[in-house]
């Protein structure tokens, strides 16, 4: 296909190129089809053992260095316009090092055998500025080289290849029928990302991987003038490790029920209809009265109840001490874990860690550390039982490896340990959801994630939802609003009273987490049936500003 | 070269925009250089040095606008870059909210730069964060920190004749100190333009001296009172209401929407005391003296004496309102009275000293409701003097109404938020019914 045709195909590509806050701000604006051409892996092999030669004769003990070409792309619409599409691209080098006991890290956009070994002679100088404040020398876990291996996201349709008009045409489709069901605002968009990162250490690695990610999203307001209020539903899609592939709809990937939830593949156009249906009725719905109650939660808002209160405080790095100036440290210590009798939650409570979930957003081959990752369990049969590692702090819990949590959102971020996919296994025991809500006497479902909160060390928590259902006597029997949750984490989990079998198992996730300085974002995959948690207090949001 | 001057910068720019063909085309250049260092447990747990430098280009005809970028600079590469815009623009769909591009403009020159912060080096990172650990180590305190200096610049020019540069710095700093057991902790974070404003060690203290003070922290019950609220605290939680935009107060989807339809601009939204505004030329907040739109920015209200003064009008919203377009803020700045912190303290029968709130997140974006935490140094007052540490609370509150409820404020200082590290100059609060719903054991 010539180029022209490409872009005459693709419609809108690159037309405008404004920065989107917390997503494109990395990158730069490059045209569709440039997405689609790949560096040579040659080429890059050449300039990490350039990097890598420099750093070792500038004094360096151990070295890695990644060249990143990190793309996204955003195509953004508000009713029946395009707000903007943007195709950025960041392309650069990270280079890490250990010299006289200390690590060291620089990183700039020269991809040339000069520029990289300026990198590198920059990132062995700053571990030598450092090592003088003194501390204990860095000690890895052994890693053997891997040699030269390649790893990429099993995906069937790159979302780089799709024109850009196909994306445009879906969502303005989909805000067309939010507008028919009288919607007053929508805004939709898809988000894709695409990592193709090489990773070379002294270790005598080579790792090439492509890694995708995509995520459709969109909120609908419903507007009520004269009162002046307004209430917003966003979409039931999670973001995943996947291609475009997921935006076509499959009826067995559907969950049927309140409302209509989606497993591996989504429905954008059913699902705007019943948002805007849903928008709708939370203008309309009961205000909750505060108290003790019975939640039901499904997957689309356990995600980050599990993402906050467990996944967050099992990162060792995090326990240690070192995220303390920012989000803080653990209500869990390494004593806690080498106890072996931590009851973090009920028997129900069955946490694991994995790199390897299809479709999950935390899928690679090799983490930004040149580590195969390793599945593990975090807690068991509701005890503690293993944190999330990485080289240098493996050696803390008696570990001889690292269990591959090592992640950099760009190459000119330095990598440090990054949480794999974190999910509460399914119940063993056969459990539909209608089964679960026959047995709760009063209490509240609630349906994607809203508003979100935790202290400094992960004890107390708030949680809001997109949807909130009220139970009466093993019944749904109409909508509430105004509801978030407040409760201590160990006393929520050890209310977990069951959890639904692997028939209901579905995964949520953050596309954009938060953690470090300065700060970088990664991205997650949460599993989880729906769960029961018995007399969890609930709050009243409702407040008035005159 | 990563820091471009205006006079390269402009040369670069002008060279670009020759190859232009298009009705109209935009060029803007952007760098920046800089590093930061991190600790955990009195050391060094990362370190960075980072350099960026890229060019873009938007084309427009008509209505329809396409971009392209490069961060290769010879004349080839540059034309290239240009037809390649032309040509995504002739290609792309109409965008009915596209403004003409702006002509000449005369822009103030900024005081953002500061030669010896965009002079730092890694032994300077280094010595700066030694002193720090110094502090607590004298004190049988861990430290975790970060410091961070960032020399930016950016260039704009079209074929319409504008050309506007500016060249900023800052260096920001924030520690929090724990004992080893993990049962107390003080914070404290500084931001400045000019690093030789920066005392690590003296921010380290008082974060120290927070610590020591907060052992053995006691529990109350959780309710509404009156709290004051230091410049950090109080940043961290204004920040979620400084977004003065007039499209959506006027499309009803904000806390400046009047009920029946319309804004609230005009109207009292706060207390008397509360006065909210920008000003790039403010010697302790520098901001940015023209935005991306190629629009000046100047001194402006944006909240005085409680009454909404003004909204930020995009240009394409300000035709379709029919009003002057008023470029959003590139600093804030609020207003405060001349009562020092401790003379609060004083004054207050029975309230709470918040040192630092954590983990806000929005709950209601029709009542600006807030949900957070406090952190890193929580005290009871009573009787004027502060009685003992407390154990951190959760609130459910809106700034708004906050803002609504001040009793007192103090002088302004410069002050980073926690989340965003964005400076603000804020003065200490004292707010009364400040709402806590919940306990929290996290220390």
């Amino acid at each position: 296909m010539k180029r022209r045709d490409f872009i005459y195909l693709s419609g809108a590509a690159g037309a405008g190129a404004m920065v989107l806050p917390g997503f494109m701000a990395m990158g730069k604006p490059i045209e569709q089809e440039e997405a689609l051409n790949y560096v040579d892996v040659r080429i890059k092999k050449e300039l990490a053992d350039v990097a890598l030669n420099t750093a070792k004769s500038k004094g360096a003990t151990y070295a890695d260095m990644r060249i990143g070409r990190y793309l996204s792309q955003a195509v953004i619409t508000r009713e029946n316009r395009v707000q903007n599409v943007g195709n950025s691209e960041s392309y650069g080098v990270g280079i890490r090092v250990i010299a006289n006991g200390c690590w060291g890290f620089a990183a700039g956009n020269a991809v040339t055998k000069d520029g990289v070994a300026k990198i590198a002679e920059r990132a062995v100088a700053v571990a030598k500025a450092n090592a003088k404040i003194g501390g204990k020398p860095v000690q890895l876990a052994p890693q053997k080289g891997y040699g030269e291996v390649s790893w990429k996201t099993p995906i069937e349709k790159n979302a780089f290849e799709v024109p850009i008009k196909e994306k445009i045409d879906l969502l303005l489709t989909a805000n067309g029928e939010a507008m028919k069901g009288g919607a007053s605002f929508v805004n939709s968009m898809i988000f894709a990302i695409n990592e193709q990162k090489y990773f070379a250490s002294t270790d005598g690695s080579y790792i090439d991987q492509d890694i995708h990610r995509i995520y459709p999203n969109f909120s609908v307001t419903k507007r009520d003038v004269e009162i002046g209020g307004f209430e917003s539903r966003a979409a039931l899609s999670m973001p995943c490790g996947m291609g475009y592939e997921y935006l076509t709809p499959v009826e067995s990937e559907k969950v049927h029920g309140v409302v209509t939830r989606y497993k591996k593949r989504y429905d954008i156009i059913e699902d705007i209809k019943n948002a805007t249906k849903n928008a709708g009725e939370k203008l309309m719905s009961k205000s909750v009265e505060p108290g003790k109650y019975d939640l039901v939660l499904d997957p689309s808002h356990l995600w980050l109840t599990i993402h906050e209160s467990v996944a967050h405080p099992t990162e060792l790095d995090r326990v240690l001490g070192y995220e303390a100036n920012y989000a803080g440290t653990s209500f869990l210590s390494v004593d806690k874990l080498k106890s072996g009798n931590f009851h973090f939650g009920s028997k129900n409570m069955n946490i694991v860690a994995d790199r390897d979930q299809a479709g999950s957003l935390g899928a690679v081959g090799y983490d930004d550390e040149g580590v195969k990752p390793t599945n593990f369990q975090i807690v068991k049969d509701g005890v503690l039982s293993n944190f999330q590692t990485i080289r240098d702090q493996a050696h803390i819990i008696g570990l001889d490896h690292s269990q591959g949590c090592c992640y950099a959102q760009s190459w000119d971020d330095v990598q440090f340990q990054r949480m794999p996919n974190v999910s509460l296994a399914p119940g063993k025991t056969p459990l539909s959801v209608d089964d679960m809500i026959k047995g709760v006497e009063k209490g509240i479902y609630i349906v994607g994630n809203g508003s979100f909160s935790i202290d400094q060390q992960r004890y107390n928590f708030q949680f809001g939802g997109q949807l909130f259902y009220e139970i009466k006597n093993g019944k749904i029997v109409g909508m509430l609003n105004d509801v978030a949750y407040q409760a201590t984490n160990q006393e929520f989990w050890n209310s977990l009273v069951a959890v639904c079998d692997e028939r209901d198992y579905r995964l949520g996730g953050a596309f954009n987490d938060g953690k470090g300085q300065p700060s970088q974002s990664n991205a997650v995959s949460h599993g989880s049936s729906t769960a029961r948690f018995n007399g969890v207090n609930v709050i009243n949001t409702k407040r008035k500003i005159g | 070269m990563p820091i471009y001057s205006r006079e390269e910068a402009q040369a670069l720019l002008k060279k670009v925009l020759s190859y232009s063909k298009a009705d109209e085309c935009e060029v803007s250049l952007r760098g920046n250089d800089g590093g930061n260092i991190r600790t955990a447990l009195n050391a060094v747990s990362t370190a960075g040095d980072i350099s960026t430098v890229g060019l873009a280009v938007s084309s427009v005809y008509g209505k329809k606008a396409g971009s392209a970028t490069i961060n290769e600079f010879d004349d080839a590469s540059l034309e290239k870059v240009v037809r390649r815009s032309e040509e995504l623009a002739q290609l792309a769909p109409e965008n009915p909210e596209r403004m003409p591009m702006l002509g000449p403009s005369t822009f103030k020159d900024s005081i953002e730069y500061n030669p010896k912060t965009a002079a730092i080096t890694p032994d300077q990172r280094a010595d700066l964060t030694a002193k720090c650990l110094d502090v607590t180590k004298a004190a049988g305190l861990q430290a975790a920190g970060f410091l961070e200096n960032t020399t930016r610049f950016e260039a704009v020019a079209n074929s319409k004749g504008l050309f506007a540069y500016d060249k900023s710095t800052d260096v920001i700093f924030s520690v929090t100190t724990r004992d080893a057991a993990g049962t107390i902790s003080g914070y404290a974070a500084r931001g400045f333009t000019d690093v030789s404003k920066l005392d690590t060690a003296s921010a380290t203290r008082i974060a120290t001296q927070k610590a020591l003070s907060s052992k053995n922290a006691r529990a109350i019950e959780p309710g509404k009172y009156t709290v004051i609220l230091e410049p950090v605290a109080g940043t961290y939680m204004l920040e979620n209401m400084f977004r003065f935009d007039a499209r959506s107060a006027d499309e009803g989807r904000s806390f400046l929407s009047k009920k029946g339809g319309g804004t609230r601009l005009g109207e009292k939204l706060v207390d008397d005391k509360v006065s909210i505004y920008s000003d790039p030329f403010n010697t302790e907040l520098p901001g940015s003296t023209w935005n991306g739109e190629g629009q000046p920015l100047e001194k402006i209200d944006w909240i005085r004496n409680g009454v909404v003064k003004n909204l930020s009008y995009s240009r394409y919203w300000a035709q379709k309102k029919n009003v002057a377009p008023v470029p959003g803020p590139s600093n804030i700045i609020m207003e405060g009275g001349d009562m020092s912190l401790e003379d609060m303290i004083k004054s207050t029968e029975r309230g709470i000293l918040v040192s630092r709130l954590w983990y806000i997140r929005m709950v209601d974006p029709q009542s600006l409701l807030l949900t957070g935490l406090t952190r890193d140094g929580t005290f009871y007052i009573e009787n004027g003097q502060i009685k003992f540490p407390i154990k951190n609370m959760r609130f459910n509150e809106s700034p708004v109404i906050m803002l609504n409820n001040v009793e007192a404020l103090g002088k302004p200082e410069r002050s980073i938020s926690v989340e965003s590290y964005r400076s603000y100059l804020i003065p200490p609060m004292k707010i009364r019914d400040f709402t806590f719903t919940s306990l929290s054991d996290a220390v």
